[in-house]
């Protein structure tokens, strides 16, 4: 269930990867005061442990087909919260490096939906509760199914909304939703499951990790709150400017087919837009076998108020020149590198 | 992922690739960086609707791609491996969004045909330019960017130490896997008990492994700071190809590249 960048908007790309960057500073301070040295390499072993881990397949009892490991709870529970967010983010850096698994800007998105959920939300409200002081293999099985479950469904609902708030995708909500979260109820439960073995696997051979992650300080409600707070705070900033720059080209459209009605003026961006629209016209009668979906003619009176779409963008981004010089760009391109390539 | 094989090899392959030297590889790790996040972000910022527009973005992968002897088979081939999600998202477009927004040749076009071609497009072009920002920074490289950019200590350190013993766990990973795939017969043994038992394995010699190293690192006085050999500073090349580049983008974003192309080649066409 990784995000990927072609169904992302800059402003939902920019605002997860500062809620992301937000808690991994957080993480790095709260790692660097409370560690004990031996973490260190702990930290790195067992991030390459999830990915082996995670390369390995198993086939999924009753539907034959295979699955692979997420991680987030067992970390989490191995290594205490704060240095098992930053164990996950980097091996989902990794991840988007070396696999493209998403993209470089769904990063962030997935950090904080595969992160920020099994740490800082899963772990400390529903695991720790759950087996407090003494664990049983019990308790641990019943905490660990129960957290895993949440903190997939958290990130499968999360990942539905990063994709309605972009606005690329035209899956309605519900549909998206009811796609998801039942998937990722049943990947829940097989993690959880494996998530219970691994546990009290360890915690009868090496006790003293179990120990040394349960003694970090409890979570306090603070880093959730503060994390909400940045993401609704960037959230306007970035919306707004981001969406400022990303309009100002149908801004130019409105203007532009405004002059074509009579308006007498024309800003600055509109220019080269209003050039366009004179061109179509002329490729128009030139090539009378493509059409255009016509906005209503100038032969309608035009009332004073009337506001065109913001959306005839797609008439000029797919009009006969774009496609041609799109199709001759591409050529272009493709023989630049061609032209370009180094000799091995 | 699809068998541990081939996800070892591919890492181990694009791993060899980013130590290779060209000019390209020589740019300075934060440049590469920036350019790649500038990149990235003018091909998400295009409306739903936008096709034409994203064609001149394609000269950014495909220059560095031959400038720094990529191969591009295996890009196309992990592109395509990791698109299943994309590609299934988007395709539901067509079948939401059927309103007609133009023809082709009589051909009646709905606009959720054209949003899915642009996801399509825009995974290609971003999925590939974090190919190429590895395949061309290394690891090592990343990792030294972010420090230089200030990204907080701990997660640079977590960040070598993770990519060390990736290889060094997955070694160990692949023979328990090649020891049960041998031993594995009509599909028997591969479920999930026998799993457990391996992660459970796993996660031992992980453990042991990490002790030895942080004895080892620590008695020789590691103090949480990797140092490069390379030489680092920011040249004049680096700079104007950092300026270079994000200027086409730009120029890119403002302007329908391919639209004036077009229409200039028609221009001329009618002319003749």
């Amino acid at each position: 269930m990784h995000m990927a960048d072609a169904l992302l908007s800059p402003a939902v790309g920019a605002t997860f990867w500062a809620a992301s960057g937000g808690a991994i500073i957080y993480a790095s301070k709260k790692v660097r005061l409370e560690i004990d040295e031996k973490k260190i390499p702990l930290m790195g072993v067992l991030g390459a442990f999830i990915f082996a881990a995670q390369m390995i397949n198993f086939t999924i009892p009753g539907t034959g087909s295979s699955g692979h490991l997420g991680g987030g709870m067992i970390l989490a529970i191995l290594l205490g919260p704060y240095a098992a967010f930053l164990t996950i983010a980097s091996v989902l850096i990794i991840q988007a490096l070396f696999f493209a698994d998403g993209g470089l800007l769904a990063l962030g998105c997935n950090i904080f939906n595969m992160g920020v959920f099994p740490c800082f939300v899963a772990y400390p409200l529903i695991y720790k509760n759950m087996v407090r002081d003494n664990p049983t293999a019990g308790k641990i099985t019943a905490a660990s199914v129960s957290s895993s479950v949440m903190a997939l469904q958290m990130g499968a609902f999360s990942v539905v909304l990063q994709t309605l708030l972009s606005g690329r995708s035209e899956l309605p909500f519900m549909s998206f939703v009811l796609a998801m979260l039942p998937i990722h109820l049943a990947i829940g439960i097989v993690e959880g499951f494996i998530t219970a073995g691994v546990v009290n696997f360890v915690r009868q051979m090496r006790p003293e990790i179990l120990e040394g992650a349960a003694e970090s300080r409890p979570l306090s409600g603070l880093p959730i709150r503060n994390i909400l707070a940045s993401l609704a705070i960037l959230a306007l900033l970035t919306g707004g400017i981001l969406s400022w720059f990303a309009s100002s080209f149908p801004d130019g459209l409105e203007w532009s087919i405004a002059k074509v009605y009579g308006k007498a003026e024309l800003p600055e961006s509109a220019h080269n837009l209003g050039r366009i629209l004179g061109g179509l016209q002329e490729k128009s009668a030139f090539l009378p076998d493509y059409g255009f979906k016509e906005p209503s003619s100038p032969e309608n009176a035009i009332p004073e108020t009337y506001k065109p779409e913001p959306w005839p963008a797609v008439s000029a981004g797919t009009s006969v020149s774009g496609v041609v010089g799109a199709a001759l760009t591409a050529g272009l391109a493709l023989l630049i590198g061609l032209a370009l390539r180094k000799k091995r | 992922m699809a068998s541990f094989d081939s996800a070892y090899f591919d890492i181990k392959y694009l791993d060899t690739l980013s130590y290779q030297d060209t000019a390209i590889h020589r740019l300075d790790p934060r440049v590469k960086l920036l350019t790649t996040a500038i990149f990235i972000l003018t091909v998400v910022s295009f409306s739903k609707y936008e096709l034409t527009a994203l064609a001149p973005l394609l000269v950014f992968p495909v220059i560095l791609v031959s400038r720094a002897a990529l191969p591009v088979g295996l890009l196309f081939k992990k592109i395509v491996a990791v698109s299943p999600f994309a590609v299934l998202v988007g395709a539901f477009n067509p079948l939401f969004d059927q309103q007609i927004e133009l023809y082709l040749g009589g051909v009646p076009v709905s606009g959720g045909w054209i949003s899915f071609a642009s996801i399509l497009i825009r995974f290609m072009l971003t999925v590939s330019a974090a190919l190429i920002l590895i395949a061309t920074t290394s690891f090592p490289g990343i990792c030294l960017a972010l420090e230089r950019l200030k990204a907080p200590r701990a997660l640079i350190v977590q960040l070598y130490f993770l990519y060390y013993f990736i290889f060094v766990l997955m070694d160990e990973a692949l023979r328990m896997v090649r020891a049960r795939n041998m031993r594995a017969f009509d599909g028997r043994g591969t479920g999930l008990r026998v799993y457990v038992h391996l992660l459970g394995a796993l996660f031992l010699r992980a453990v042991d492994r990490a002790e030895r190293v942080h004895q080892a690192m620590f008695s020789r006085a590691f103090n949480g700071h990797f140092y490069a050999a390379r030489r680092t500073g920011i040249t004049c090349q680096d700079g104007i190809f950092f300026l270079a580049w994000a200027a086409f983008f730009v120029l890119c974003r403002w302007y329908n590249i391919s639209e004036i192309i077009g229409r200039t080649v028609l221009k001329m066409i009618d002319m003749i």
